[in-house]
């Protein structure tokens, strides 16, 4: 897993004035599914065209396996694209899109043949060959543009927001279903979604970005517990945000009450901000609580029931499966290791 | 290299475009009558087309039977239209089919077969006859133009109105007339266009005394060329730039503006 | 519903009056001969017609205005291809520009090859002043040809143009993203796709071009005879109806069959696809 299949240096972009991409270093290994996050606009999409060879970068470089790839065109790259609303080539039948890159590659055509019969029966569409493209629905294009990238037997698939266009209950197949492909096709997934939960279910690796620089590269683990930074906090997932003061190393006060945490090195006396999640909020008795606030409004979410609890200068967000009543005072307590720390540095999102 | 190539290839088409027209053109202030040779400047050939009572007449009928012939087919067209959509599939495809027919047609068979109508009924060629031809194969357009319009139309719309309180022929005024408005406003400007250039149609079921442009200027040509012509080229070439640089400019400053209003709703 | 069709009913009544009854006239016309004590049913206008001089006629515009056609597609098409291409500036005004001949008048377009190709036309002038051979291709099928393409080329660019910018950019990208070079994106996606403008093209060129007797009269002199000059002939100097009916008949059922095959390779056509 260690070896760097593809690596973006010092990429950045400007589209006219506006800059797209800034600065970007990046790299991906061999297998890996990585996947790209951020809202629209935030560059996701000009990383996967310049991986892809469809833009070029306006400074720095892209390498593969090594060697720099930044000027080759995009029909000489090991590289497979699955476009967004899927491009399939609407005068040709299932069969012939799929076999495309095969025919340019002058492959035999039983070769042809049995590998696109393989490929139709890897995304759930065998005895489709002769269907035309507009009698598919959205759910079997996206599975003809997969198998059609697919059957190159690429290096690096690049996925544009595929399952975007899809409905909530498709899309959780096909996710779990793409996952598995790239899993036992042993092949490198790059993925663009501004879905926070696809890319969490989905990723090795999660890169999340905005404003066209990237704000932090990790596991969904790391980045759902250890964000970096208020945007990585806010975009993945629902936080509560306050403003603290840190006292000193692993002492921080808000809300009026000081709170023993696990992070250090921010100085003394700073203002801070700190991200705390709804989930990680304990309720208990209002006389047990270090905090106190009076519940305001109660949405049942199936799995558990979203509060608002109005405290003094805040008003919390809470996850719990238990509910409380509208107006009932209650207590809140929250434990070190919930309490993120972070610099008070640009809200870039608001 | 590539993009020099791509900007040589549409000059020399759009030379191609273009080079006769400004031919006629530097050649209408030409003084001697000869093409070959340039006898200096001069606005004779102006002065010689605007008392040539031929084509003052024939620009005066173009104009008229193409504003008439607009109104007439625009307002048949339009009502037509409705009706048909109306109708039952089986009357409704064969009036379809039966109005294609001058679209598809030659112009040239529109054109005998008017003829040989008038001839047989026994009507005088003349203003007449020209007007009644250029109604026919202009309403069909008209139709073409209105009919998508009205197959975009959500019936719900109607059915609103009404529930709302508006009689039928209020909500028919207010709310399905406004809606197809584009398609009723290309129509016309299609038939006048066509009116305007047409020459075959008019050129069998004119008669004596009554003529457009384009008949006039066939004749004058087959006589040979004459500098007067060029003049005339040179004003109508003009008029039709004009014409069509206010339309785009204002086509464009629209698209703009609705991209800031969105760009604000944003 | 039935009741709201009445306000169609003042067209219907005129479309059967000028466009109905008037084609049943052709009709008549071209299956009847006069005896002088009357018309009597005969076919002899069409066996006339399959005559040599006149099937010469058939086959002579057949062949010019498919051979106009090509070279309007040979020219067009790369145009088209040009004015569609993102990078392309300026588009807007070149697009206004290719549509400004086309509403000038067309006698008049016509009529400007006239004085440039005459014997002492413009053209020649400027060649003897160079000391050049001049040409003389006035009144020949080459200047029949040549007005056919000059008048009609915007009506071959347009409707390819039209489809070109349409075809979604991302289809381009996934060829090329699956190996095709350029050569081979065109060659099996841009053309495939194309194909809808270029059969609307060759129509729009192909149908005036082949009844065109404008064209033929003023660049080809009254040598270059083609079937719109031999039906207005019937009609306007000979006074022979029922020949002219007949060849009317034939010429439209002609073109209402291949308009018909090539309205079929259009498939999905919406509305007033002609325009």
């Amino acid at each position: 897993m260690d070896e760097k299949l593809l690596e973006l240096v010092d990429v950045s972009k400007k589209f006219d004035i506006t800059e797209a991409l800034k600065d970007i270093n990046l790299y991906i290994r061999r297998n890996e599914f990585v996947t790209l996050l951020g809202p629209s606009g935030c560059g996701k999409t000009t990383i996967l065209r310049i991986i892809g060879g469809f833009e070029q970068p306006t400074t720095g470089k892209v390498l593969f396996e090594g060697q720099d790839i930044t000027s080759l065109p995009p029909y000489k790259r090991k590289v497979n694209t699955v476009f967004q609303r899927y491009a399939l080539f609407p005068h040709m039948d299932v069969f012939e899109n799929i076999a495309f890159g095969l025919n340019i590659k002058k492959i035999p055509n039983d070769e042809i043949e049995k590998k696109v019969k393989k490929m139709l029966e890897l995304v759930n569409l065998s005895g489709y060959e002769e269907r035309t493209i507009d009698s598919l629905s959205g759910g079997q294009q996206q599975r003809v543009a997969i198998a059609r990238a697919l059957v190159n037997e690429p290096d690096v698939l690049l996925l544009d927001e595929p399952l975007a266009a899809l409905d909530l209950k498709l899309r959780k197949g096909m996710q779990i279903e793409l996952k598995n492909m790239q899993q036992s096709l042993g092949i490198t997934f790059v993925y663009v979604t501004h879905d926070q939960e696809e890319a969490l279910t989905m990723s090795d690796t999660v890169v999340v970005m905005n404003d066209g620089v990237i704000q932090q590269i990790g596991s969904p683990e790391d980045i759902y517990n250890e964000p970096r930074n208020v945007f990585v906090a806010d975009f993945i997932g629902e936080s509560n945000i306050l403003d603290g003061i840190m006292i000193k190393d692993y002492l921080v006060e808000f809300g009026g009450q000081k709170f023993n945490c696990v992070d250090k090195g921010f100085g003394e006396n700073r203002p801070v901000d700190v991200v705390i999640r709804p989930e990680d909020v304990k309720i208990v008795g209002e006389e047990d609580g270090m905090l106190t606030g009076r519940v305001k409004s109660v949405i049942f979410k199936g799995v558990h029931y979203e509060m608002l609890v109005e405290s003094q200068d805040y008003t919390w967000m809470i996850h719990s499966t238990l509910m409380e009543p509208v107006g009932k005072m209650i207590g809140l307590n929250i434990l070190p290791d919930d309490i993120h720390i972070m610099a008070k540095g640009r809200r870039s999102h608001e | 290299m590539r993009k020099f190539l791509r900007r040589f290839y549409v000059f020399l088409i759009f030379l191609f475009l273009y080079a006769p027209i400004f031919v006629l053109m530097a050649y209408s202030f030409n003084s001697s009558r000869s093409r070959g040779a340039w006898g200096g400047f001069t606005l004779k050939w102006y002065r010689e087309l605007f008392r040539d009572r031929e084509i003052l007449t024939s620009l005066k009928y173009t104009i008229i039977i193409a504003i008439l012939s607009a109104v007439i087919s625009t307002i048949l067209g339009t009502a037509a239209a409705i009706g048909i959509s109306h109708m039952r599939k089986v009357p409704r495809s064969l009036v379809m089919n039966i109005s294609y027919l001058p679209v598809l047609n030659p112009d040239i068979i529109t054109g005998v077969s008017l003829m040989i109508l008038f001839i047989f009924a026994n009507i005088n060629f003349g203003f007449k006859t020209m007007l009644i031809a250029h109604i026919t194969f202009n309403t069909p357009y008209v139709i073409l133009s209105v009919m998508p319009k009205l197959k975009q139309l959500d019936t719900h719309i109607y059915e609103a109105a009404l529930d709302l309180g508006a009689t039928p022929s209020y909500a028919f005024w207010k709310v399905i007339i406004p809606q197809i408005m584009p398609g009723i406003v290309t129509g016309c400007l299609l038939a006048f266009t066509l009116s305007i250039d047409d020459f075959v149609i008019s050129f069998f079921t004119t008669g004596v005394g009554v003529s457009n442009l384009s008949i006039t200027v066939f004749s004058m040509a087959r006589r040979g060329v004459n500098p007067k012509i060029n003049a005339l080229s040179t004003l109508m070439f003009l008029s039709v730039l004009i014409l069509l640089i206010i339309v785009n400019v204002r086509m464009s400053r629209d698209i703009k503006a609705k991209k800031q209003r969105e760009a604000t709703l944003i | 519903m039935n009741r709201k069709s009445i306000i169609a009913y003042p067209y219907v009544i005129w479309m059967v009056l000028f466009i109905v009854v008037p084609i049943l006239l052709v009709f008549y016309y071209g299956f009847t001969v006069d005896t002088g004590a009357g018309a009597k049913f005969s076919l002899e206008n069409f066996r006339r017609f399959f005559e040599p001089v006149y099937l010469m006629v058939l086959l002579r515009s057949f062949a010019l205005a498919a051979l106009s056609t090509f070279i309007c597609l040979l020219l067009g098409y790369p145009l088209a291809m040009i004015l569609a291409s993102k990078d392309f500036e300026r588009k807007n005004i070149m697009l206004l520009l290719l549509i400004v001949p086309m509403w000038m008048n067309f006698l008049l377009r016509t009529y400007a090859w006239l004085t440039l190709l005459e014997k002492k036309g413009i053209i020649n002038s400027l060649l003897s002043a160079l000391n050049l051979p001049t040409i003389n291709i006035i009144y020949t099928t080459k200047a029949v040809v040549l007005g056919m393409v000059y008048n009609f080329l915007p009506f071959m660019v347009l409707p390819i143009y039209t489809v070109l910018s349409k075809i979604d950019k991302s289809v381009i990208e996934a060829a090329q993203d699956l190996g095709a070079n350029s050569l081979t994106t065109f060659k099996k996606v841009i053309f495939p796709l194309s194909l809808p403008g270029v059969i609307s093209g060759i129509t729009m060129v192909f149908m005036p071009a082949v009844t065109t007797f404008v064209i033929s009269r003023l660049l080809g002199g009254g040598h270059y005879k083609l079937i719109g000059n031999l039906i207005e002939q019937q009609f306007l100097s000979v006074y022979d109806w029922n020949f002219g009916s007949a060849i009317s008949i034939i010429m439209m059922i002609v073109i209402l069959i291949s308009m018909g095959i090539l309205s079929k390779y259009e498939e999905v056509r919406e509305g007033g696809g002609l325009l």
